[in-house]
C-alpha cells in the first residue's frame, strides 16, 4: 500500500468513522449517565432494570425509537422536515472531529495524530463556522413541521443561538489572544509552553464560553427552544421515531462537542495538570487521551448538575442576559486579556493569580454570609393574627 | 398557522404600545392535552409573537354532572362524590359537605372527632400545597423540587391510607363525625413525620426562595391586587398574597379552629412569588396546627367519633350554606333540602373555578413562557373546576 493512500485516504476515513461511532456511543451512554446522576440528585434511583445498574437502558431506548413509527405531518415540508435533524447532528460530529483527542501515537507501525481531521491552521474558525450551522437545523425543523408550537420553538432558538454566538465568539478570541494561534494543537502546545492552563488567565472567558455553550446546546436553564412545560416539545414536537432520536443524539453530541472545545481552549486538552512541573510527571501514567476524556466528562457532569438545579429562563430574560450582561463582560474581558497577553507568559500568570484569588474571596464571602431567609421572615407582614 | 387574510387585523383590539410592523396575532390552542395545564384545561390564546393578547379559558372537559348526581344519592352516599371534585384535597371536600348537612340536621360533633377532622384537613393542606409547589416548579423548569416534595407527600398519603384505606379519594368523614376511630399507634406515626418536617420545608426553600432564576420568573408575574381579587371572588392563597388576611378558619370559624394557635401569612405584592411564599408559610402553619391536634388527642384519649345521628338521615326542609378553608380557597356547599333523604339541590362553590376566572386578566400582556406560571399560581384542579 502506498504511503499516500494510507495517509490520505484510509486513515482519515477510519478516523472519521470512529468519530461518528464514538459520538453516537458516547451520546447514548451519556443519556444513561444523566438519568442515573439525576436520580441521585433527586433522591430516586433512575433506570436500574436493564442490565447491570440499568446500563443497557440506552440501548433499549434506541431500539425502541428506531422501531417506532416515523410520523411526518401531512402538511409538513417533507424535505426540510427530514433535513432538520441531520443539520443538527452533523455539526456536532464535525466539531468533535476538529478537536484533537491526544498527541501523536503509533499503532501497527503507523504514526498519526489522535485527531480525526487534520490540524488545520484555521481550526478554531472552522469550529465556530460549523457549529453555527446547527441553528438552521432547529429553525428549519420548527418551520417545516407546519405547526404552531414548533414554530415558536424554532423562532426562539433562532434568536437565542444567534445571540449567544457573540459572547461565545468573544470568549474564544481571548484563547486565541493567549495562544497566538487558531490551530487547536498549537493552542494546547501554547498552554504547555506557558506552563499554565488558559482557564486561569481566561477564567472569565471560560465562564462566558461555558454559559454560552449551555445556551447553544439548549440545556437547562436555557432550554427554551424545547421548553417542555411551555411549548410541549418545542421544535421537535412533530418528530417521532428515528428522526426524534437523531435530535436527542445531537443534543448530547453537541454537549460533548462544546465540552471538548472548552477542554481544548481552556483546560489544556490532553495535557495533565501543570504540564511543566517535573515532579508531577507521575501523572503521565494516565494516557493523554484519558486526560482529555476525563475533562470532557467533568464538564458533562456540570451540565447535568445544572439541569437538576435551575428553573428555566424566560425568553426576554434570556436575551437580556446575553446582550446586556454577557456581551459587555466579554468585551471587557477581551481588553483585560489583551493587556496581559502583551506581557507574555508572565502577564498571563499574574492575571490568572489575581482572578483565582478574587474567585476564592468570592467563595469565602458566600460561605460566610448569614443563613438564607425563610418564608416566614421574608413575608411582607408575617404573623397577622385575625381572631374572630 | 392560518393564512393571513386581509381584514383579520382589525378584528382584535390593538396592543398597548407601538405597533409591531404589521404583524398580527396568531391563535394558539393551549391544551387540553398540553403538559402544563394541570389536567384538561384548554386556553385559546391570541399571541403576538410570544406576547399574550388575550387568553380565554375553555373548561368542561372533565364535567361529570356531579351536582345533578348529588340529587340522586342519599345524604351519606354523596360523600364519595365530593372526593372526586378537588381530588388532591379530598378531606376538605368531605368536611365542607358534612358541615352543611350537620348544620341543617343540628347535630353536635364530638370534640375528639372535631380534632381528628382538623388534623386530617391540615395534613391534606400540607399535601395539597406540596403538590402545588412540585407542579409549579416543574412548570418553570425546576425539576428537582418535584421529587423532594413527593417524598414527603408520599408519607402523608401512607398515613391517610392507614387511617381510612384510601390515599386520594379519602371518603374519611361522615355526617356527624368520622367513619372509624384512629388506628393504634397512628398518632405517633403522624408525629414522627410532622416534627422533622420543618427541615423538609427548609429544603424546598433552599432550592427556590433565593434562587435567582426562580425570582426572575415569579416576581411581578400575574399580579392581581386585593381589589380585583375581591371583585372576582378570588379566595385562598391568591387573595392572601394580595395582602388581605381572609381565612375562613379565622373569619367564619368552624370546628375547633378558635382553640388553635396559628397565623395567617399574607403577602404584599400580589404576584406569583408572594403566592409561593404564602403557600410555603401556610405549610409551616399547618404543621403547627397538626402538632397542636396531636397534643390534644394524646392528652384526651377516647373513643367518641360520632355524634347522635339518626339511622336514616333526613334533614328538615330548608337551606343552609357552610364553607371551609380548602387549600385552594373558600370551598362552600349550599344545600336545599325538601325533607327527603336526598338533597333537593346541592350547589358547590368551588375555589378553583372561581379563581380561574381571573386567569385572562392575569395572563394578559405576559409572554407564553409566563402563562404556565400563571396557571400554576392559581392552583387549579380541573376535577373541581368542571365537577
Amino acid at each position: 500500500m502506498s504511503h499516500t493512500l494510507l495517509h490520505n485516504v484510509l486513515i482519515p476515513f477510519l478516523k472519521g468513522a470512529i468519530t461518528v461511532v464514538a459520538l453516537g456511543l458516547a451520546a447514548g451512554i451519556l443519556t444513561w449517565i444523566e438519568r442515573r446522576l439525576l436520580g441521585r440528585l433527586q433522591i430516586r434511583k433512575g433506570p436500574n432494570r436493564v442490565g447491570p445498574q440499568g446500563f443497557f437502558q440506552w440501548i433499549a431506548d434506541t431500539v425502541k425509537l428506531v422501531f417506532k413509527e416515523d410520523i411526518v405531518p401531512s402538511r409538513a415540508e417533507k424535505a426540510l422536515h427530514l433535513l432538520g435533524p441531520l443539520l443538527l447532528f452533523v455539526p456536532a460530529v464535525v466539531v468533535l472531529g476538529l478537536v484533537p483527542w491526544g498527541p501523536e501515537f503509533t499503532l501497527f507501525g503507523v504514526t498519526t495524530p489522535l485527531h480525526a481531521a487534520a490540524d488545520l491552521n484555521v481550526g478554531l474558525l472552522l469550529i465556530l463556522a460549523v457549529s453555527t450551522i446547527g441553528v438552521y437545523g432547529i429553525i428549519l425543523s420548527g418551520w417545516a413541521s407546519n405547526s404552531k408550537y414548533p414554530l415558536l420553538g424554532g423562532l426562539r432558538s433562532a434568536a437565542q443561538l444567534i445571540s449567544y454566538e457573540v459572547p461565545m465568539g468573544l470568549a474564544v478570541v481571548s484563547a486565541i489572544l493567549m495562544s497566538g494561534s487558531l490551530s487547536m494543537v498549537e493552542i494546547i502546545e501554547a498552554q504547555r509552553k506557558a506552563g499554565v492552563w488558559f482557564v486561569f488567565p481566561g477564567l472569565i472567558a471560560f465562564f462566558l464560553y461555558f454559559v454560552s455553550g449551555v445556551a447553544e446546546t439548549n440545556r437547562t436553564p436555557f432550554d427554551l427552544p424545547e421548553a417542555e412545560s411551555e411549548l410541549v416539545g418545542g421544535f421537535h414536537t412533530e418528530y417521532s421515531g428515528f428522526r426524534w432520536a437523531v435530535f436527542f443524539m445531537s443534543e448530547y453530541g453537541n454537549m460533548i462537542s462544546v465540552s471538548a472545545v472548552a477542554t481544548t481552549l481552556f483546560f489544556g486538552g490532553w495535557l495533565r495538570p501543570f504540564p511543566n512541573v517535573a515532579w508531577l510527571s507521575f501523572l503521565d501514567v494516565i494516557p493523554a487521551f484519558f486526560w482529555f476524556a476525563g475533562k470532557v466528562f467533568l464538564f458533562l457532569m456540570v451540565y447535568i448538575w445544572f439541569r437538576a438545579t435551575f428553573p428555566r429562563y424566560r425568553f426576554d430574560q434570556l436575551m437580556a442576559l446575553g446582550w446586556k450582561t454577557l456581551i459587555p463582560i466579554s468585551l471587557g474581558n477581551l481588553a483585560l486579556v489583551a493587556i496581559a497577553a502583551l506581557w507574555g507568559a508572565a502577564g498571563l500568570k499574574v492575571l490568572g493569580a489575581v482572578l483565582v484569588l478574587l474567585v476564592a474571596a468570592g467563595f469565602i464571602a458566600v460561605w460566610m454570609r448569614p443563613a438564607r431567609p425563610r418564608s416566614s421572615t421574608t413575608m411582607a407582614s408575617p404573623n397577622v393574627e385575625v381572631r374572630a | 398557522m392560518s393564512e393571513p387574510t386581509p381584514g383579520t387585523v382589525a378584528q382584535f383590539p390593538p396592543l398597548a404600545g407601538p405597533p409591531l410592523l404589521g404583524l398580527h396575532e396568531m391563535e394558539l390552542n393551549f391544551g387540553p392535552q398540553h403538559p402544563s395545564t394541570h389536567g384538561v384545561l384548554r386556553l385559546v390564546l391570541k399571541v403576538d409573537g410570544e406576547r399574550i393578547v388575550s387568553a380565554r379559558p375553555d373548561v368542561g372537559y372533565l364535567h361529570r354532572g356531579t351536582e345533578k348526581l348529588f340529587e340522586t344519592e342519599t345524604f351519606p352516599m354523596v360523600i364519595p362524590h365530593t372526593d372526586r371534585m378537588d381530588y388532591v384535597a379530598a378531606s376538605t371536600n368531605n368536611h365542607a359537605y358534612c358541615l352543611v348537612v350537620e348544620k341543617l340536621l343540628g347535630v353536635e360533633v364530638p370534640k375528639r372527632a372535631q380534632y381528628i377532622r382538623v388534623l386530617l384537613d391540615e395534613m391534606q393542606r400540607i399535601s395539597s400545597h406540596v403538590l402545588w409547589l412540585a407542579t409549579a416548579a416543574i412548570d418553570l423548569g425546576a425539576i428537582t423540587p418535584f421529587f423532594y416534595t413527593f417524598r414527603d407527600r408520599e408519607v402523608i398519603l401512607d398515613l391517610f391510607e392507614e387511617y381510612c384505606g384510601a390515599r386520594l379519594t379519602l371518603n374519611c368523614m361522615r355526617i356527624g363525625g368520622l367513619p372509624v376511630d384512629l388506628t393504634p399507634g397512628w398518632l405517633e406515626k403522624v408525629r414522627a413525620f410532622t416534627e422533622p418536617f420543618e427541615k423538609c420545608i427548609d429544603e424546598y426553600e433552599d432550592l427556590l426562595t433565593e434562587n435567582r432564576i426562580w425570582k426572575e420568573r415569579t416576581v411581578g408575574i400575574a399580579v392581581l391586587d386585593e381589589k380585583r381579587c375581591i371583585e372576582w371572588g378570588v379566595t385562598g392563597p391568591v387573595l392572601r398574597a394580595a395582602g388581605k388576611a381572609w381565612d375562613i378558619r379565622r373569619a367564619l370559624p368552624y370546628e375547633v379552629y378558635p382553640e388553635l394557635q396559628f397565623d395567617i401569612p399574607v403577602g404584599k405584592n400580589a404576584d406569583t412569588y408572594d403566592r409561593y411564599l404564602v403557600r410555603v408559610a401556610e405549610i409551616r402553619q399547618s404543621r403547627r396546627i397538626v402538632l397542636q391536634c396531636l397534643d390534644w388527642l394524646e392528652k384526651n384519649p377516647g373513643t367518641e367519633i360520632r355524634g347522635k345521628v339518626p339511622r336514616v338521615i333526613k334533614p328538615p326542609a330548608g337551606e343552609a350554606y357552610a364553607c371551609v378553608e380548602a387549600p385552594k380557597g373558600e370551598l362552600g356547599f349550599h344545600l336545599v333540602a325538601s325533607g327527603g333523604n336526598k338533597p333537593y339541590r346541592l350547589h358547590v362553590r368551588p375555589p378553583s373555578f372561581i379563581n380561574l376566572q381571573a386567569l385572562p386578566e392575569m395572563a394578559q400582556g405576559h409572554l407564553v413562557g409566563d402563562l404556565v406560571a400563571v396557571i400554576g399560581t392559581i392552583d387549579i384542579v380541573l376535577g373541581e373546576v368542571d365537577r
